[in-house]
């Protein structure tokens, strides 16, 4: 399997269909740009009606009684439904996993049940003949409340006079969790210098610009139920809606098509979802529900809401002997089905000081229960608080010490040598090159230029700072990440491949796409692999029915597993190919190759196309001696083995403007070099480390889900929800530095979260830089105006 | 109880007459365009602040979720089905060069506003482009992609020079 006789060396670029690292053009990407994508609200079935929610408008309460009469009179209202019919079809579901110490989550019901535990949680669902006539039912149900304390603030949540949200767990804490390596007390006591400090992260979340929707068909003739829904896990979602719909299995077909952006918001379980399920199964008819972007900022999963608190401790030859943090967070009233909302603390614990070497190393997590949308993960799941505590702290001792932030990191980055390793806080780590790409970065980012330029503007009064910081990203999960705990979500990815009677290939892959280009590099893997040119192959996914079995698009997992299931299988394809030639064209194996979609003779002399030979096999088999292996279809698939993670990582810096009269941060330039590993187009890894800067950008300087105090989310809109928008971004520079996976054939790690988690701790830092001359700091995101101008003592 | 009324209404929709539609008064362009099958026109916000929605109306980009089908009565409407001058697919060949689209979603609306950029027969920075495109929220590639191909665009249909 592994001749390299057989099989193209990877990133062999002279040779003819050599794809890999090569920027092919996405094929899909010109129906995109055409209108031509097919995404869930184009799906038209017949007899479809359509729904909406109607959703609690207080953070906690009594339902005391619900009214549907009135509403029920509209003409075009089918049906109104409360859990009492939903439950019947529905079961309720727990958000707790196994592997990570005790979680206390209770059973959450598809509508609310007897209470309401945050504003815009689904309590009864209107069915129409359309979704405007839906929505004016909807305002005509009359639900009658008695107001409970609502539990919003996560520092007050265990205080005794804290409203408890679930009664049956005795107070508001969902998971907690200690790490300790070595003694922090010890070393801090030893250490020549202590610093400490304490961020806060508010809630935002993913506004991808399709919002969530879901169209859920039972088919009577075949009693059973096709789902067209704008998720990333498919197979998750089968089994899911099997188990909690009472519907077998394979009975449930899962179609993603085309999906209007993710980011890890649409990989958990919604209640408005499985209600649009299950009105499917009562009213055995198509259903659909599209979120407005109202229900979408209610409803669709918030990210980070977090309070961590971090100290150091660092000798005087400047390295580091100590690092503790503790961290905060609230997750809303329930922990998110089936990932769980402890995912996120999980990683700040794993990924704080993961650069750095630490021989000592302390952190604490506690989650606790909130009256505020449920929160669960978002693209670069705890990165940017721990890059940002990490960096932060860094920072801090290097200033402190009079060291230069450059020259203290290369005293304390875990050098390129020393893999295998692990973070301080005791995870496996290997194939990382901390130390290149930091240095690939200060050559980029030119410092020395950078001071200068820094001196010269404070000169006439403008405050410019600039930031270096590094990071790990967890990407390439293996079953430790969910699977071992009970969820039923796959760590291996599967492939099937096949030379059709026309000479084309077709690959299907678990992997789905959202965007990122999926599609295009396994297009570009199988291509390379077999020798075929690229536009040959066409790929099928994001089908429950007619893909392998697999996890799905998440975690930057997507090239790194689902990747080398493509490579597996179209390898073995390839040697069936050259097996069934040979006997063709009466030669020996070795003496053949692919190329160009021919199979052509080392030596020269006349080849076949794979055209002829895959007529030969399918049509006129009988041209084929008796008992030839003609099999033009293979199978792979793959998951990572003996570490929980393949572990990318990046050096980031940029340079910002502060303007101390408004308050105001420009970031004038952004620089990320990134380690992931094989990179199969370029183009699409510099995208998605380009679009992920600009989402954390997002989170560090603009988004905010902001509630009132009685827990009204007062922005939940695009007008006041700031998002990042072209103008105020900047260009941002993107180099490589490769070190190859150990764990696959392909070598490839991931790369869509580094951008997103490194970003926040980026900016802070740069934005505490400009500060430094006016001995203040800011230690809040998203740091606004507002935030700076207090920080100066101006407001 | 009645919550809307229908009308008839007329309009040119990608050069192709459309006559006595029967369209409620309270339904807006873009799902009235939907609804006619037209599905590339996405909807974001429904509140004018994305731009995915972006039509033109009688050559100018418009928010469709903010105008009211009614009042498109007797207007000529271009979709992104629609958006296919000679112009119009250099600047798609540029996009998919630059990749400056990921999902797709915000792509039709983004394209709305570049036909604006085009037909201004102008140079622009980066700067300017960033300011131009602005009104168009794009989740996915971080807008940098976006200006280097209506850069590309621009330097290729030879504007202003």
């Amino acid at each position: 399997m592994d001749d390299l006789n057989q099989n193209p060396k990877l990133g062999s670029a002279d040779r003819p269909n050599s794809y890999i690292g090569r920027n092919v053009p996405r094929e899909r990407a010109k129906k995109l740009l055409e209108g031509k994508g097919k995404y869930v609200d184009d799906i038209l079935l017949p007899r479809m009606v359509h729904l909406s929610y109607v959703r609690s408008p207080l953070a906690h309460a009594k339902i005391k009684s619900i009214n549907i009469e009135n509403a029920k009179k509209i003409p075009g209202v089918l049906n109104i439904f409360t859990i009492d019919d939903i439950e019947k079809v529905c079961s309720p579901w727990q958000g707790v996993l196994g592997h990570l110490g005790e979680m206390r989550s209770p059973s959450q019901y598809p509508l609310a049940k007897d209470v309401v535990r945050w504003q815009g949680e689904p309590v009864a669902v209107v069915v129409a003949n359309k979704r405007a006539v839906a929505e004016d039912a909807s305002e005509l149900v009359e639900i009658d409340y008695e107001d409970l304390d609502a539990q919003l603030d996560m520092e007050t949540a265990m205080d005794k006079s804290t409203k408890v949200i679930h009664d049956d767990l005795g107070n508001n804490l969902f998971w907690t969790r200690t790490v300790n390596q070595g003694d922090v007390s010890e070393a801090f006591k030893q250490a020549h210098i202590v610093e400490e400090v304490t961020l806060d992260f508010a809630r935002h979340t993913g506004v991808t610009l399709e919002t969530r929707a879901i169209v859920a068909d039972w088919d009577s003739s075949e009693e059973r139920m096709t789902i067209y829904h704008n998720g990333q896990a498919p197979h998750m979602m089968q089994s899911i809606i099997a188990k909690h719909l009472n519907i077998s299995e394979g009975l449930v077909r899962i179609i993603s098509c085309d999906v209007g952006g993710s980011f890890g918001i649409k990989v958990h379980v919604y209640p408005d979802e499985m209600v649009t399920v299950a009105v499917s199964k009562l009213l055995k008819r198509p259903v659909k529900f599209v979120a407005d972007r109202l229900e979408s900022y209610s409803t669709d999963i918030h990210s980070r809401c977090h309070k961590i608190s971090g100290k150091i401790g660092v000798d005087d030859k400047g390295k580091i002997l100590a690092f503790e943090i503790d961290d905060l967070s609230g997750i809303g009233p329930f922990s998110v089905y089936p990932r769980t909302s402890a995912i996120e603390t999980n990683q700040v614990l794993n990924l704080s000081a993961a650069s750095y070497v630490v021989p000592n190393y302390k952190a604490k997590g506690t989650v606790v229960f909130q009256n505020k949308t449920p929160m669960c993960q978002y693209r670069a799941v705890g990165h940017p608080i721990a890059v940002a505590i990490t960096e932060a702290l860094v920072d801090k001792a290097a200033n402190s010490l009079g060291i230069d932030r450059y020259e203290f990191r290369k005293r304390n980055l875990i050098p390129d040598n020393s893999y295998p390793t692990k973070t301080p806080s005791g995870v496996p780590l290997e194939d990382l090159s901390h130390q290149a790409c930091i240095e690939k970065l200060k050559d980029m980012m030119n410092i020395p230029e950078l001071e200068k330029y820094k001196k010269e503007s404070l000169a006439i009064g403008k405050y410019k700072g600039f930031s270096i910081i590094n990071m790990v990203e967890v990407t390439n999960p293996s079953p430790a990440f969910y699977g071992v705990g009970g969820a039923p979500i796959s760590s291996q990815d599967g492939a099937s491949i096949r030379l059709e009677g026309s000479g084309a290939v077709h690959i299907s892959t678990s992997i789905t796409e959202q965007g990122q280009g999926t599609e295009a590099v396994m297009q570009q893997i199988a291509a390379d692999q077999l020798g075929v040119k690229v536009d040959t192959v066409r790929v099928t996914h994001g089908d429950t029915d007619a893909t392998p079995y697999g996890g799905g698009t998440w975690a930057s997992r997507g090239v790194g597993i689902g990747g080398e299931a493509v490579l597996k299988a179209s390898r073995i394809l390839k040697e069936n190919i050259l097996n069934i030639a040979a006997v063709i064209m009466q030669s020996e194996v070795n003496n053949l190759d692919v190329q160009d979609d021919h199979v052509i003779r080392k030596d020269g002399g006349e080849g076949i196309s794979l055209k002829d030979l895959a007529q030969i096999v399918y049509y006129r088999g009988h041209e084929l001696p008796p008992g030839t292996n003609a099999e033009l279809i293979a199978t792979a698939s793959f998951s990572i083995e003996g570490v929980p993670f393949v572990f990318t990582n990046s050096a980031m810096g940029c340079l910002v403007d502060v303007d101390i009269d408004t308050g105001l941060t420009k970031i004038e330039k952004f620089w990320a070099v990134e380690d992931c590993g094989t990179q199969i187009n370029p183009k699409l890894v510099e995208e998605q480390i380009r679009g992920g800067v600009v989402q954390g950008i997002g989170g560090a300087l603009y988004e905010e889900c902001i509630y009132d105090e009685m827990g009204n989310l007062t922005n939940g809109n695009m007008a006041d929800y700031l998002v990042p928008m072209a103008y105020e971004m900047p260009d941002i520079i993107v180099d490589h530095v490769t070190t190859n996976s150990g764990r696959s054939i392909l070598g490839a790690k991931g790369a869509g979260e580094a951008g997103t988690g490194g970003a926040p701790g980026a900016i802070m830092n740069a934005i505490n830089d400009a500060l430094i001359p006016l001995n203040t700091e800011v230690t809040s995101q998203p740091i606004t105006p507002e935030k700076i101008l207090k920080a100066l003592g101006k407001i | 109880m009645s919550y809307s009324n229908n009308v008839k209404i007329s309009m040119v929709i990608n050069n192709e007459n459309y006559d006595d539609l029967t369209v409620e008064t309270r339904q807006h362009l873009g799902d009235f365009l939907r609804d006619l099958g037209f599905k590339g026109t996405h909807l974001g916000c429904e509140q004018g602040a994305c731009g995915a929605c972006n039509v033109l109306v009688d050559g100018e980009s418009v928010r469709s979720c903010l105008m009211l089908a009614v009042q498109a009565n007797g207007k000529n409407i271009t979709t992104v089905e629609g958006l296919n001058s000679s112009e119009m697919e250099i600047v798609k060949d540029c996009f998919v060069k630059n990749n400056a689209m990921q999902c797709g979603f915000c792509s039709s609306g983004m394209l709305m506003t570049t036909y604006e950029i085009i037909k201004s027969k102008r140079k622009y920075s980066r700067e300017e482009i960033r300011e131009m495109i602005s009104g168009n929220y794009c989740r996915c590639t971080g807008y940098q992609a976006i200006v280097d191909a209506v850069e590309d665009s621009l330097n290729k249909i030879n504007v202003g020079t």
